[in-house]
């Protein structure tokens, strides 16, 4: 007898990743039926599981780096497969057994994390600067909020305001808060769902460690990803502090009276939900309700939204990887929210802003549309 | 002791196990909370595999369990206590004033006629309305009228500035003089030896499957509403067409499968009869208009039965059914109210959308939601499901002795399983009572 495949270790891992409910898919279709990617081309998430199954997986094959982890497909997975699992490690046998090519911008990307702790590879040192401006102070010991502000708007110039941002609305409401800056690494999310889970291990084990010593234990994300593996991948490697996002804490200082919005937004807005804040964690309506307190502004609903909401493409890794004009799920998503007369486009992840302003840009919808972090709809209405 | 046996539940399988039960020589009560017998059954156009008409084969059936000496027949009544053992059982049951004394009425139907108020009809899933006088259906048995008091004008408007009711049309018209206002509720104290469980199932209501738009699209019903859609004694009188304004007959149809069934977020088994009611559905649209064609969308054909296979052969071959090996990820709506289908074609690896005059959505079958309630008052067990608990060397025998269970209430099955399981109830009961 001779192995059907030269990685029998490799399917077994995925296997693994599958549980007993990969054993139990009856290859029904509804994932593929159900995935986003088929909007735009063709993606058959069943042939994947399928071949996973069989012990027949071809690491090779560029499908394997498509799923953006949105979610939609395992919400309504009639068997409960776990399928970002298992494309997680189908990813993992590529990235760390060496199954297969990784692609080149996440291979420079991965790199990048794990010598700088941040995907942009920039200087640790610089982490903070952003905060220069806003006047933000570094976390200390009885210090009582921690505002990890994700990699991208703490070093992207073009999302830096979704900190700056957070940052004037939290002085103005007198909030006690800080940021780690140069301590921070990477919350490791996205890298893990690409595959690559020592990196993760190892962003999260350094984060911990940062939080723990200098006594953090409430934190304070923009981004759901952040929010995401910090409440539910963290406590399983021993850090266990207490996360909001910002789309929470933001309605609870209204609700408290420490905001009053009191400047008028006299526009049509549209809310995107992200996937890792609705799908994953269940939080649609404080978004909702917090642009709803904002003065004059009008809140409209897109045709998929919350549960069934359309992902901008940005998760599982594909943030740093290229999606080919046309396959852009943010392009049919402002086409979306053009079409249902939003003038703001309201977003509460910086994966989901980076997207959609590169729509707007390549689109050239700027006169008719712009994309705005909820926060700093909030800070504009203050 | 009693010689006597409490049949809760008249349906298909509470009316067989009363028939053998009387036939026998036994003393039989029959507990029907609903107007009259003839249950789900009685809500079916045809059934498979045969196309026999339902109604046509269950009438001779309700007949002869009301008329026979040996059964007494409670309808519009509820259990509500039971204390006892086996071989002797006191049972308390409410029979709800109907508001028409049915010794005097004759169901001339004349107060159903000139009633001017009018509620959704449950008959026939809500489709179209009823009057709040009227007679359950059409070969309801007992034959007798009942006033909704929900819907009743007289006894939902008060009276009159001057003292006197708003309305009494019913009773003006009513040549035998069956209306009664008066009417109360009424508890009857049955002494018996053994009870048979046929409480039946629900449809399992699929509004939270938003990706199916069940309610937001007009286009898209349940299979139990299709039968009545189709059945000539249902609401549009057997002419199938759209539940749009536009009114137009369908001739694409796509039926989908284990919706709600066989998924770990609704119900988890198979609801084992709607792969042949689809099918028979098909048949019967085809038949209907031999334009029609229909579409099946199934993760895998259950048809292990009598005859089923073949059926399922003939559907393809002679009435234009194609089946569709997938589970239907969403439904959308174009711009015509027409249902537009995403699904996944597992034979040729393609997502594809599909747009169709009708949808036909096959819900899984649940127990009643008073399930729990009759477990409670008979101290039987449920399984995971809700379905009465048996065994498999005792499928009719629920956890207390004397107490027994047949047709769906147990678990999914079809027509001639129910017919079986409830002969298999009788004699189980028969043994005690004897
Ligand atoms: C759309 C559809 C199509 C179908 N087509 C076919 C077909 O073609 N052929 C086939 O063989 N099968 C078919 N079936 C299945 C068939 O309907 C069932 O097998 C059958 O009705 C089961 O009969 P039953 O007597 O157990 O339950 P039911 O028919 O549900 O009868 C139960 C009775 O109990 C009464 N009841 C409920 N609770 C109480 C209570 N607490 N107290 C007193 N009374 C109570 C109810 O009012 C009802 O009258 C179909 C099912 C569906 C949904």
């Amino acid at each position: 007898m001779q192995a059907l495949t030269p990685y029998k270790d490799a399917i077994d891992i995925v296997k693994e990743a599958g549980g007993e409910a990969f054993e139990q898919c009856y290859q029904c279709g509804l994932c593929s039926g159900t995935c986003p990617w088929n909007l735009v081309t063709s993606f058959i998430v069943r042939r994947l599981i399928h071949q996973a199954q069989l012990g027949l997986v071809d690491f090779e094959d560029d499908d394997l780096w498509l799923c953006a982890t949105c979610g939609a497909c395992v919400a309504r997975c009639p068997r409960g497969v776990e399928i970002i699992d298992i494309m997680r490690a189908m990813r993992n046998v590529v990235a760390e057994v060496g199954a297969a090519k990784v692609p080149d911008s996440l291979r420079i990307t991965a790199k990048n994390i794990a010598s700088a702790g941040n995907p942009q590879g920039e200087a640790r040192e610089i982490r903070g600067n952003w905060a220069e401006e806003s006047k933000v102070k570094t976390f200390t010991e009885g210090t009582e909020l921690l505002y990890f502000s994700c990699c991208v708007p703490a070093y992207d110039p073009k999302v830096r305001r979704i900190a700056q941002a957070t940052a004037g609305i939290l002085n103005k409401a007198g909030v006690d808060f800080g940021i780690l800056g140069a301590k921070e690494s990477c919350c490791g999310e996205s890298i893990r769902k690409a595959g690559n889970e020592s990196i993760f291990q190892s962003l999260a084990n350094s984060n911990i460690q940062a939080f723990t010593e200098s006594g953090v234990s409430k934190v304070l994300v923009s981004s759901p990803h952040c929010y995401h593996t910090f409440k539910n991948e963290y406590p399983a490697l021993g850090g266990n502090f207490e996360v909001v996002h910002t789309a929470q804490y933001l309605l609870e200082l209204i609700r408290d009276q420490k905001l009053k919005l009191t400047k008028e937004l006299n526009k049509k807005v549209a809310y995107q939900d992200p996937c890792y804040l609705g799908r994953h964690n269940g939080i649609y309506d404080e978004p909702r309700e917090v642009l709803r307190s904002i003065p004059g502004l009008e809140l409209i609903e897109l045709p998929d939204s919350r549960e069934e909401s359309i992902c901008c493409g940005g998760g599982g890794g594909r943030i740093w990887i290229e999606t080919k004009k046309g396959e852009r799920f943010s392009d049919l998503r402002l086409e979306q929210a053009i079409e249902a007369g939003a003038e703001i486009l309201a977003v509460a992840c910086p994966y989901c802003m980076l997207n959609f302003d590169d729509s707007v840009l390549t689109m050239d919808k700027g006169e008719i549309i712009e994309i705005r972090d909820i926060s700093e709809l909030v800070w504009g209405a203050i | 002791m009693s010689d006597a046996v409490l049949v809760i539940g008249g349906g298909i399988a509470g009316i067989q196990a009363s028939l053998d039960l009387a036939d026998m020589g036994k003393h039989v009560y029959l507990v029907e909370k609903s107007p009259s017998i003839g249950g789900r059954m009685a809500q079916l156009d045809k059934t498979f595999p045969t196309n026999d008409c339902s109604i046509c084969i269950l009438a001779p059936k309700m007949a002869d369990c009301y008329d026979h000496s040996n059964t007494t027949i409670l309808t519009y009544s509820e259990v509500k206590e039971i204390t006892g053992s086996a071989g002797d059982f006191t049972v308390t049951v409410l029979k709800k004033a109907r508001y028409v004394d049915a010794k005097k009425c004759t169901g001339c139907g004349e107060c159903t006629e000139k009633c001017p108020a009018k509620a959704p009809d449950l008959f026939n899933m809500g489709l179209g309305t009823r009057k709040a006088a009227y007679l359950y259906f059409l070969q309801a048995v007992p034959r007798v009228a009942l006033i909704d008091q929900e819907y009743c004008i007289r006894m939902t408007k008060g009276l009159t500035k001057d003292g006197k009711p708003r309305c009494g049309v019913c009773k003006d018209v009513c040549q035998a003089g069956a209306i009664d206002f008066d009417q109360q509720d009424e508890e009857i104290t049955l002494n018996v030896g053994a009870i048979i469980i046929a409480t039946g199932f629900d449809p399992y209501d699929p509004t939270s499957l938003t990706e199916y738009g069940y309610r937001r699209y007009k286009n898209v019903v349940t299979a139990m509403e299709y039968e009545r859609l189709i059945c000539a004694s249902g609401p549009t009188g057997g002419h199938l067409k759209r539940l749009s304004a536009d009114d137009r007959d369908p001739k694409t149809i796509a039926f989908i499968q284990c919706v709600g069934s066989r998924d770990l977020h609704h119900n988890k088994y198979c609801a084992s009869v709607c792969c042949m009611h689809s099918t028979k559905e098909a048949i019967l649209a085809n038949e209907h208009d031999p334009e029609i064609h229909s579409y099946i969308f199934y993760i895998d054909i259950r048809a292990s039965g009598k005859g089923f296979q073949d059926y399922v052969a003939r559907a393809k071959k002679e009435y234009n059914v194609t089946y569709i090996r997938s589970r239907v990820a969403e439904i959308a709506q174009d711009a015509g109210e027409n249902p537009v289908i995403w699904y996944e074609d597992t034979n040729s690896r393609q997502v594809k959308s599909m747009t169709v005059d009708l949808v036909v959505l096959a819900t899984c079958m649940v127990p009643r939601t008073d399930a729990v309630g009759l477990a409670a008052i008979t101290h039987t067990a449920l399984d995971e499901y809700k379905f009465f608990q048996t065994s498999p060397l005792a499928p009719v025998d629920t956890t207390i002795p004397g107490i027994f269970a047949c047709g769906y209430c147990q678990g999914p099955m079809d027509i001639p399983e129910s017919v079986a399981q409830a002969s298999a109830a009788a004699a189980r009961a028969a043994e005690i009572v004897s």
